[in-house]
This record gives structure tokens, sequence and C-alpha cells, in this order.
């Protein structure tokens, strides 16, 4: 995931002067490099962890202790393990991130490229059901299909989340194809007869990728919220395990009243840190695809000059 | 023009959320009449009128077709009939949500002005001393972003009610010692008890307010005009709130759909941490009863009301900004 971002990072960087353009690479450089750093160390204790750690529902006499040897982040009041559970929840939040942000980037491309290339009435009806569904509040939406259904499967919460994410996305990137289709090299390719499909997938989608990826960050932040956001309300996927469920287990188990703050503590603090690093990545992107956002540093020593 | 063409659009959102509300029950499988029974039964007999008056509700009634039933519903509702609420049975769902509305719409309402005003003072300060030790305040603000409102909530209440015993634990005011009215000591306890869950929405909201302005603001700040009113001499201040802010505002305004989506999305769980007797604590109740009725009302009232926000905050919108007008 990481490779694609820096990929896109790389393109266009041709708005700045050259001047400018190497003290200006520090900063961006610097957001991205620690918002990497903290992503990557997350999804690595989300694949490896869960191979070393104890059995998360093995459940114990002990009952809800603080941080010891045995339990390095303590037991729930069953007496669960929390670092592991902690493990296996990273696992399952990050599935439900990574496939809820590859469907939401199916679905805004097909209603934000799509619509907006093609035009016309297709492209006032795609852009009405984007607005429409960007305007209706989500999470009520998604409390109302969820409690329906009685048995949820992962890709049931994946689809859910993806479902009511993807508007916003999709207006981006129909604002991005709007001002893209009419450039002559487009113009170009359709005159000289190429298909239509292949001049969006090779004239204009991978003029779209930096936005894409931004979009595709994004939602997995939305995701991970949203999924522990109804985990938490009792409405998540049956069964599964994630940093959602382990709060609203902490909650449910009284862990605020007994004071078990090593329960409820760590799987917030991943997501905040989680979201924090996917956001640091996010705005370096943006720094690629809006210069004016980099212009901090030449301005001011455009002041002191004056 | 532009402003028929608005409301034109939100009248075709309105009508989008009323039909996906009556097409889920009757898309999705499961059956939630026999949900509803098994749950009942529990409690007593169940006589054979209520799955009749159930099948109605829910359109498991075979003997109408789809298009039978949506005009039935449509009516229902534009009569105000939203059914009755199981959970507290046998109060109607319209007054049950009557009684919430207000709770939340003083909570939401509040921190979400206090959060947006906050937030673009700040974010205004942050874009205008761009490139000084202020920017690297920014991880900061992306973290608090990024916290679940829950979990905000539950660190709140540990810290602040549970371990320094500052604020109460839940409720929305004192149900031992006040009865709602307009007397002091019940305005005092509400404000007593609503200053956490207003904490944890303004926290966790204000983030997104302060990044957008600031990024607006550095954008504006580069602006061939804001170097003019530089070069005239304008005082600075003059230069950051009537010159540059002013204009870097206006997508933080444009941006108050989307956020709005999210501050009542967060203050919806928010409100379960709370026990907070609004309109979120009301939704989450009703989806552990299973009380589909319910559900669906406050589903339509909470969709209703983000569509009234943002249709006034459009027409609002079209006064300062001219440009949306002409070209409409």
């Amino acid at each position: 995931m990481s490779e694609l971002l820096l990929e896109g990072s790389t393109t266009p960087a041709d708005a700045a002067p050259p001047l400018t353009r190497t003290r200006l690479r520090r900063r961006p450089g610097a957001k991205l490099v620690t918002g990497s750093v903290m992503v990557v160390v997350i999804v690595l204790f989300g694949l490896i962890a869960p191979l070393f750690t104890q059995d998360p529902r093995a459940v114990s006499d002990i009952g809800l202790a603080g941080p010891t040897g045995a339990h390095l982040l303590g037991t729930t009041q069953t007496g669960q393990d929390v670092l592991a559970q902690l493990a296996y929840g990273t696992r399952g939040s990050l599935l439900i991130g990574v496939l809820v942000g590859l469907l939401t980037l199916i679905l805004s491309a097909f209603f934000g490229i799509i619509g907006s290339y093609v035009g016309g009435a297709l492209d006032e009806l795609f852009s009405l059901i984007s607005n429409v569904m960007l305007i209706i509040p989500g999470l009520p939406l998604m409390i109302v299909i969820g409690s329906y259904v009685q048995h949820k499967s992962i890709f049931l919460v994946a689809g859910v989340l993806a479902l009511t994410g993807w508007a916003a996305g999709a207006r981006v990137l129909r604002g991005q194809t709007l001002s893209l289709r009419n450039r002559d090299y487009v113009l170009a390719a359709r005159v000289s007869g190429e298909k239509t499909w292949r001049v969006i997938t090779v004239e204009i989608l991978p003029n779209l990728l930096p936005v894409m990826s931004s979009g595709f960050v994004f939602s997995i932040i939305f995701a991970i919220l949203g999924e522990a956001g109804l985990s938490f309300i009792g409405i998540g996927s049956t069964g599964s395990l994630t940093w959602g469920t382990m709060l609203a287990n902490a909650q449910n188990g009284q862990a605020l009243l007994l004071g078990g703050w090593w329960w409820f503590v760590p799987p917030g603090l991943l997501i905040a840190l989680f979201g924090c690093g996917l956001s640091l990545i996010n705005f370096s992107i943006d720094e690629v695809i809006n210069p004016r956002l980099r212009a901090p540093r030449l301005v001011k020593l455009q002041r002191k000059a004056s | 023009m532009h402003l028929l063409r608005k409301i034109g659009f939100y009248l075709i959102a309105l009508w989008a959320a009323v039909t996906l509300n009556f097409l889920i029950p009757r898309l999705l499988p499961g059956n939630p009449v026999d949900t509803l029974i098994g749950k009942l039964s529990q409690q007593g007999p169940v006589s054979p009128g209520l799955r009749k008056a159930l099948n109605a509700l829910f359109g498991t009634n075979s003997n109408e077709n789809l298009w039978q039933q949506y005009v039935g519903y449509l009516n229902g509702l534009v009569h105000g009939n939203f059914g009755v609420s199981v959970t507290y049975f046998p109060t109607p769902v319209i007054d049950v949500i009557g009684q919430a509305i207000p709770w939340t719409l003083g909570l939401v309402g509040l921190s979400t002005v206090i959060a947006a005003l906050l937030g673009i003072a700040l974010g205004t300060f942050a874009g205008w001393r761009r490139g000084t030790w202020v920017d690297s305040l920014i991880p900061g603000t992306t973290i608090l972003q990024s916290v679940p409102y829950f979990w905000l909530a539950l660190i709140l209440v540990y810290f602040l009610a549970s371990m320094l015993g500052w604020f109460p634990l839940s409720g929305g005011y004192d149900v031992n010692s006040t009865t709602p009215g307009l007397s002091g000591d019940f305005i005092g306890s509400v404000i007593r008890y609503g200053t956490l869950p207003a904490l944890t929405i303004v926290i966790s909201s204000i983030g997104g307010w302060l990044l957008g302005m600031r990024n607006m603001m550095v954008s504006t700040l580069s602006d061939d005009y804001v170097a003019t009113a530089e070069a005239k001499g304008l005082s600075p201040i003059r230069v950051m709130i009537t010159y540059a802010a002013r204009n870097a505002v206006l997508p933080s305004i444009t941006g108050f759909a989307i956020s709005l989506g999210f501050v009542v999305a967060g203050s919806l769980v928010t409100e379960k941490v709370f026990s907070y007797p609004g309109i979120g604590n009301a939704l989450l109740d009703a989806v552990s009863n299973n009380d589909y009725a319910l559900m669906q009302g406050l589903f339509l009232v909470i969709t209703v009301a983000v569509l009234a926000a943002n249709l006034i905050v459009d027409i609002f919108y079209g006064f300062i900004d001219p440009r949306t007008r002409s070209r409409a």
C-alpha cells in the first residue's frame, strides 16, 4: 500500500518553480516518513504479532488484572490477554479498512470518472446520486441496514461501510475528470479513434492516481472509525475481533468504573495513531496535488526580504 | 433560479432517504416481524392482532404489492404516523422522538457552533503563521481528528468523571434533585451534565475545521491581492482578517455538509457513552431492542435535520458569495 503512495507522490512536482523545489521537498518528506513509519509499524504488528501472542479468547480466572509479566497489557474482565486481543483486533480492523478502501475506490471511480467523462444526462444522474449519498448521514443509515441483518459477515459490514462512504471520493474524481477530459492530449486520443474505455484507463486514469490514492487512504480511516463505531454499538460483524469490539467489550465489562485503563486505552490509541499516520501520508499527497499548500517557506522568505 | 435548483435537490435527497427507509426492511434478508415476535413472546403471549399490525408496518404482508405498500407508507409519514415504539410501548414513535430531540439539538448544535468558530479562528491564526512553530502543532490536530468520538468520551469519563469526580458519569440532568422545567436548578444541572459530552464533540471535531481553514489560508495568502494589500502597508491584522480569512473561510462553509454528517454520527455514539437522553441514545436503544419503527422514524428525523441544516447553509452561502448566484 505504501509503495503505491510513494509512487504517487513522486510524479507531478512540475508546478513548483525549479529554484524552490529542493528547499520545499524536505517538508512533505518529513510528513511522509513519519506517517509511513507509524502505518508500517501498526500494519506489521497486526500481521506478525498474532503469531506470537496467546489465544485472544482463552478465558482464565484472573479476572480484570493490570499489566504483569505474564500479561503485558493486563487482562480483561474474563481474564483474556489484552495484548493478544489487540494483535488480533489490529488484524481485524486493518482487514476491514483495506476491504472498504478497495470497494470505495471502485464505487467512487465508477460514479466519478465514467459519469463525468461521458457527460450529458449520465453525468447529471451520477452526480445527483453522489450528492444525495454524500448528504444522507452515513452512520444512521449503517445502523438501520446493520440491525436488519442478524448474522453479519465481515464482507457485509465492509459493503455497508463502502456504500455509505464512496460519495465524497466520487465528487473529487468527477471534478478532476472534468478538467482532464478536455485537455488537448485526451482530445487527440479521441480524435485518433481510441475506444472510450482505453481513453479512460490509459489517458485519464494515470493522472487521477494521486487523487485516487488520497481517497483510498481517507476511506481506510473512515472505514476503521466507522467499523469501530458500529462494533461499539453492537452491530459490527458477528464474532469478529477488532479495535471496535474491544472497546465495546471494555465498555460493557465496566472497565471504566473498575479502573481497567489497560483494556480501553490501547485500542483507541492505535486507532488514533493509525489514523494520524494515514492523515500525514494524505497531507503529503495533497501537497503533491496542490502545490500551493507547499508555498509557506517561500512566502516567509519573501516577507523577510521585504 | 439558484434557490429553486437547491430546493429541488434537497427534495430529491429527502425522497431518496424516505425511499431507502422504505426499501431497506423489504429488500434485506430476514423477517423483522419474526425477530420482534420472538422478542415480545419472551415477555408474554402475543396476540394475532399484533402480528397483523407488525406485518402491515414492515410490509411482510403479502396481500399488498410493493407499490400499494409504498403509497400507504408515504401516506402514514405525511400524517406524522411513524408507528408505535416497542421499547417504550405503547408510546407512539413520534412522541419518543419529540422528547429526545431538544437534548440532541442543544448538545450537537451548540458544540458544533463552538467547534466551528474556535476551529476557524485557530485555523486562521495557524495559516497566518505558516512556516513557523505553529506548523508543528498540525500532527497533533490530525491525531485529534482520527480519535473515535466514543473513545475520547470514554477517556474523558474515566479521568474527569470517574477518577477526579468533576463531572457526573452519565445522564442529561440530575434526576434525583431536579425536575425538568425552566428553573435555575434544572438549567444548571443540564449544563453540568452536558459539559463533558459537549467537550467530547468539540475536541474531536475541531481538528477538521482548523486544518481546512489553515490550508485555505495558506492558499489565499499566496494570492496577488494579499501581496498588494501588504504592499499598501495595511495593518497585518486587517490583511489577515478582512482580506485573507474572509475568502479562505468559504470552503469551510461548503464543507459544513460533510462535517455535519460526521458530527451527527459521532455524537450518536457519544450519547451512548454518557447515556445522554437524546436521539442517539434512543436510536441505540431501538437497535438493541429490535424496535424497527422507532429506528426508522429516528433515521428519517436525523436525515431531515441534516438536510435542513445544509439547505440553510446553502442559502446563506448564496448571500455571502455572490459568484454562486450569478453562475446558476
